[in-house]
Parts: structure tokens; sequence; C-alpha cells
């Protein structure tokens, strides 16, 4: 039995209470002051989460709805050059702040780029849109109060329109310098009819980081996200990701969590045109008893003949905790639809653990969906195989973890940027590079 | 070379004991073949050579050229000269077979000290010996012995000696599963690597692959002991008769 619904409320309340008063809401212009007013307001009725959630049940929320952030040492915090080789438009926030100087101009050919604090000062904007609405959409069956904290309070962000291809993709580089920054970061990102764009993202976005990103994929239209979260053993990150799918449209987000005591990246995605196809996956690698990482999914199928596919692959050890919750909801009328689910952990002792919610609910009768969920060792076969070829143990092992995370890695569809993350993980792991 | 003296040894977890004072000595450059019945604990002895984990030596010895082979980590006998070609080799999802190979080469010459292969100078040499066992570039690619047809596994060990190019070679039942042309071309992979300084140890079922790869002396296996070393012929007269009489003898 739960605690009751009353009680739950008020404890929801008083994490807010708790919270709040630290936040101020920035200064705007018309439509943005609308949109985080109305988040202010949905955030008074709905409290902040608190452990006796069933949503946080495996993740402990505290960290997050503190007033004000456990400190995090600059241990791990330099930045990772994942993305180095690949041409890209460089945008970097500095413990939240954007940096210029060390940003690319803002300009690219097929896209528009702004900075969320320039578009707020204008009184119409066509983020308006999307900015708090698609976050608004995807709190239904479930709530994301953080999410909506986020509406309200980010000062800036990037607000990005593709209207054709991208030039090149875009890089948010987030660096920290502060071991108490505490950073509320939202993007808006508008892929037009038969556009397509790709953000790269790195780093963590602060000693504590709550990072919003609001995706809308039209018809034909394609975005792509790959992302290496920061390695910094002790920030806190919580990200979400709201995307709307139209027509024969790609969605396809790739994240590599190396470390971190606390990171739930949450992807909501709403599938509403028909052929359009939808693609989330993950690798973490968990090192140590202190850390945890949460992928929390939910997909909803509202359009006939869509696939979607959920890829996560964890590598847990010395006593780390790896969570997935995964959801595919297949609404009435959503005939065709083709659902796949997988989340793997490798257990590298005893004392790591892998947690994992997956759930189908399906109202439509002519549908494809299936998951599964496992958790296991070492195979001792092919670790004594590589030893008696003379591979000493340790290295065997992570052989065999990169070989374990690969099939993660291979959703990424760009081939540079698939390669980009195995290189980054085989760098972590101390192996030599490919044939 | 190898030197066996009174090996006994049982299960980790279970009260079995299956080499039961085994001895055996294979001197440098020659090849030995062992035969013997199901169970008698040839696969057992190669893999406790090797250093696989599930087996306790209870007494006796095992040395490579002065080198206590029992009690050194897997890896490290390995590097010392050792490898085993096994009975049922081993799939690998996600790791090629170039980055295996290449992954074991230097690590192993890293272990002895030596400089580790350009990858040129390495795809060079892989491609060559792979070609003369008739392994395609697309078997290199592919993940280690996933998809592989029973031949194509034993193939491969064979290739991996060859890249490796230990001192001692342990052949467990190389031939099953070989159709009649790949044993040709796995015993000429291995007549090929036949030199004064490298030993094999061939396990074996049949006088067929005698033929080819022509043992300088055979023991008789039973029960965890050798009961019997002799020449060549000895592998005949088990081709002929079975195992009966020679056990019926020892008994
Ligand atoms: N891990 C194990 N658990 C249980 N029994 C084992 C194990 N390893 C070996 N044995 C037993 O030890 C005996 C010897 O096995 P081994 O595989 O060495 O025989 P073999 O001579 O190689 O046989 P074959 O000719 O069939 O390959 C068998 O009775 C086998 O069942
Ligand atoms: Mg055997």
């Amino acid at each position: 039995m739960g605690i009751a619904r009353a009680q739950l409320k008020q404890l929801k309340q008083d994490a807010l209470a708790q919270r709040q008063p630290v936040l101020s809401m920035p200064e705007g212009g018309e439509w943005i002051s609308a949109a985080r007013k109305d988040a202010a307001a949905r955030l008074d009725g709905m409290g902040l989460p608190t452990r006796r959630d069933e949503y946080w049940k495996y993740t402990r929320p505290d960290a997050l709805t503190s007033a004000e952030p456990v400190a995090a040492s600059m241990d791990g915090a330099a930045h990772s050059p994942v993305f180095d080789g690949i041409e890209q438009l460089k945008i970097v926030f500095v413990d939240g702040v954007f940096n210029a100087d060390a940003s690319d101009d803002l300009a690219l050919e097929g896209v528009e780029i702004s900075r969320l604090a320039d578009a707020a000062a204008a009184d119409i904007h066509w983020a308006k849109d999307i900015y708090g609405v698609l976050e608004t959409r995807g709190q239904t069956p479930v709530e994301r109060p953080l999410a909506t904290l986020n509406t309200a309070y980010a000062n800036d962000g990037l607000v990005i329109r593709a209207t054709g291809t991208a030039a090149k993709p875009i890089h948010v580089m987030y660096e920290r310098t502060s071991e108490t920054s505490d950073v509320i970061l939202h993007h808006v990102v508008k892929v037009e009819e038969g556009a397509s764009v790709t953000l790269l993202e790195t780093g963590a976005a602060g000693a504590r980081g709550n990072t919003v990103t609001e995706v809308s994929v039209a018809d034909k239209a394609a975005f792509h996200h790959v992302r290496s979260q920061g390695r910094d053993h002790n920030r806190q990150l919580l990200t979400h990701m709201f995307a709307q799918l139209g027509e024969e449209s790609t969605f396809k987000s790739f994240t590599l969590t190396p470390q971190g005591v606390m990171t739930r990246n949450e992807c909501i995605l709403e599938l509403t045109g028909d052929d359009a196809i939808a693609h989330v996956a993950g690798a973490l690698m968990a090192d140590g008893k202190d850390v945890h990482q949460d992928d929390t999914i939910f997909i909803t199928h509202d359009a006939v003949n869509c696939e979607s596919r959920q890829v996560f692959k964890k590598v847990l050890s010395n006593g780390a905790t790896g969570v997935f919750q995964g959801k595919i909801l297949v609404k009435q009328g959503a005939q065709k639809t083709d659902g796949y689910q997988i989340s793997q952990s490798l257990l590298l002792d005893e004392d790591s653990q892998f947690l994992a919610k997956p759930e189908l609910e399906i109202y439509a009768d002519d549908v494809a969906c299936s998951h599964g969920s496992t958790s296991g060792a070492i195979d001792d076969d092919a670790l004594y195989y590589l030893r008696a070829r003379g591979v000493p143990k340790r290295k065997a092992q992570d052989l065999l973890v990169l070989a374990f995370l690969a099939e993660a890695v291979d959703e990424i569809e760009a081939e540079d940027l698939r390669e980009a993350i195995l290189t980054r993980i085989r760098i972590w792991l101390d192996l030599e590079d490919d044939l | 070379m190898l030197e066996i003296k009174n090996l006994h040894v049982k299960l980790e977890d279970e009260d079995k004991q299956i080499l039961k004072g085994l001895n055996l000595t294979v001197e440098t450059g020659k090849v030995h073949a062992i035969m013997g019945p199901n169970g008698s604990g040839k696969s057992t002895l190669s893999y406790v050579l090797s250093g696989r984990d599930g087996y306790e030596v209870t007494d006796g010895s095992a040395t490579m050229d002065g080198f206590d082979l029992l009690e050194a980590e897997t890896e490290e006998r390995a590097a010392e000269g050792l490898f085993l070609a096994f009975q049922y080799p081993v799939e690998i999802p996600g790791v090629s077979n170039m980055t295996f190979l290449r992954t074991a080469l230097n690590a192993q010459r890293k272990a002895r000290g030596e400089d580790e292969m350009s990858a040129t100078d390495f795809l060079k040499m892989v491609r060559e010996k792979a070609k003369s066992l008739k392994i395609d570039a697309d078997m290199l690619k592919r993940p280690v012995n996933m998809g592989f047809s029973g031949g194509e596994k034993k193939r491969n060990e064979i290739l991996q000696m060859a890249v490796l190019e230990p001192k001692m070679c342990i052949l467990d039942e190389t031939d099953s599963g070989l159709d009649v042309d790949a044993m040709k071309l796995v015993s000429d992979g291995v007549n090929a690597l036949r030199s004064e300084g490298r030993s094999f140890l061939v396990i074996t079922h049949y006088q067929r692959l005698l033929d080819h790869i022509v043992p300088d002396v055979v023991h008789i296996m039973a029960d965890g002991r050798i009961i019997k070393t002799g020449g060549p012929e000895l592998a005949l007269e088990v081709e002929k008769n079975g195992y009966a009489d020679l056990l019926a003898e020892h008994a």
C-alpha cells in the first residue's frame, strides 16, 4: 500500500516550498512571460517529486529538489573532446552561461539559431508554439514537475529552427568551472517540413543541471541527437527531451553516460504523424557504489504505421546502480505500430544493481510490440578464451564491455558520430583503436 | 619442452578426480599425439595446462621449458608460448576477429617486452596467413567465431596459432567436424608451423589426422592417466581394434 494521496500531495508541496524560494523568474517579452507564468501555476499545483512517488521509486529526487545543489568537486570535470574531429557549429555554455567568445557565430546554412535569452526579449516569437507546450503535453499520464520548473525558471538556452538541411551538426558544449553552479537551461528545436538537423551535446550543464529540450519534428523532417554527458563524478544531472513527430519524420537520440552520482534522462516522445520513426538509445558506464543513472522513456504511438525502438545498455561495477523505466503506449487507432524495447545490464560484480521497469500499454489490435530486459555477468568462457590467447584479464573484460555497449552505440545513424562515441568509450576503457 | 609429472586434478566444485597421476614429456621440436576414450580427461588436461577455472590441481607439476605453468595466470602462459586450439572454440559477439587477433598479439608482445606490431604490418601478415587457410576478409571482420561453421571455427583456431607463433601447441580435436579438404588445409597449416623449436600435442580420436600430421610419439590416455606410449603404429592399432585390448592390458 502506498501512502495516502493527501499525504503525498503535502510532501510534494513541501519539496516545492524548499526549492522555490531560491528561484526567480527571469524578465522577458510577452510570449515567454505567459509561458513561464503558466508553468509556475502548473508547478504550484503539482509540487515537486519526492522519493515516495511511484515514478521516482528507483531514483531519489532529493538532490534535484533541494534548495541548493550538493557541492560537486571538479574531479573529472575537464571537458572530453568527444566530437573534436567532427565538423560542427560549436556553442559553449559555462556553468549555464552562454560564452560568446568560445562559441562560433550562430550562423549556419539551413538553420536559424538564437539564444533563448534573446528570443525571450521579443514580444512575439515562433517558439511560443513549442516552448512549454510540448512539455505540457508530456505531463500526462505522468507528471514531470521538474521539467515544468525548468519551463518557468530557465533564463537561457537555444532556440533552433531548421528550415533546410543543416550544413553541419550543432554542438552544445557544457563546461563547468564551479562546484556549486545550479543550472537551468531550456532549448527549443523546430525542424520544419523536410528539414534536418543534428544536435550534439557534451558535458554536464553544471554542478547541478536541469535541462529541457523540446523538439518539434514536422512532416518528413529528421532530428538526430547524440550526446556524451559529463564524466565528472559528483555532478547531478536531470534532462528532459520532449518531442513530437509528424508524418514520415525521424527522431533518433543517443546518450552516453559515463559515471555521475546522479543522472536521470527522461525522453518523452509522441508520434502523431503516420509512418514516423523514433529511436532512443543509451549506453552507461558506471563504476562505483555512489554512481546512479536512470533512463526514463515514454513513447506514445498515436498514428498509423510508426516505428519506435529503445535500446539501452548499462555496464555496472563496484556497486553502481542503473535504472531503466521504459514505456510504450499504443493508442487506439495506432495500427501497424512496430514497437521494440530492450534494456540490458552487464553486472561486473554482485554489488551492482540494475532496476528495470519495462511497460507496454496497447489499445490497438494490429500491432507488433516487444520488450525485453536482461541482467548478466561477463561471459566466463569468452573471458577465458581471450586470456588463453594472451589478453590480460582486465583488458579482456574491457573488450567484452565495449562489445556489449557497442550494440547501443550502433543505433547512431551517422558513422562519424558512431565512431566518435566508440573511440571515446575505448579511450575511457584504455583500449587501442579498432582496425 | 613440456614436462608433466604425476598430475592430479579434481573438479573444484565436486569431489571428482579426473586426472590421476598423469606423466608426459614432449620434447622440443616433436609432435606427440594423445588418443583415448571419451571422458578419459584429454580436454581437462589441456584446460588445466592453460589455466581454465573450475579445476583444482591436488598434486604434481607441469612446466614448459622450466616455466611453472600451474602457478601462472592464463594470459602469462600464453605469452610464454603456450597455445590451446579449443575443442569447442568460443563465440564472442561484438569483438571482431581482427581486433581479437591484434589485441592478443600485441598483449603477448607487450608481456614479453617486445614492441607492438604496426597496424599495416599486422594486416599484411594476417591476410597472408588467412589466405592459406582459406579464411576470407569477411570472416576476419566478423565477430569472433560468430556464425562460423564448425569447420570454419577450427580453421580460425589454426589461424590464431599461426599469428601468435607459440612454441607449445596443444590441439584438442581440431580434426572433428572437418571435411576432407578442410582436414588437409588444417594439417598443412600445422605442418607449415612444425619447426625445431616448436612442439605439438595433438589430441584426436582418429588416425586420419595423423596421416597428415605424422606424430613422433603416440600416447594412449585412459581414466586420467597415460597408459601406453609408442610410435605412430599405436594409432593404427587403436583405429583397427579400438581401446578394449589396451584397457584390458592395463587393468
Ligand atoms: N566442469 C566439469 N563438470 C563436470 N564434469 C566434468 C567437468 N569437466 C570435465 N568433467 C568430466 O571429466 C571427465 C573428463 O572430461 P574431458 O572433457 O576431459 O574428456 P575428454 O577425454 O576430452 O573426452 P572427449 O574425447 O569426449 O572430448 C568427463 O567424465 C567429464 O564429464
Ligand atoms: Mg575432449
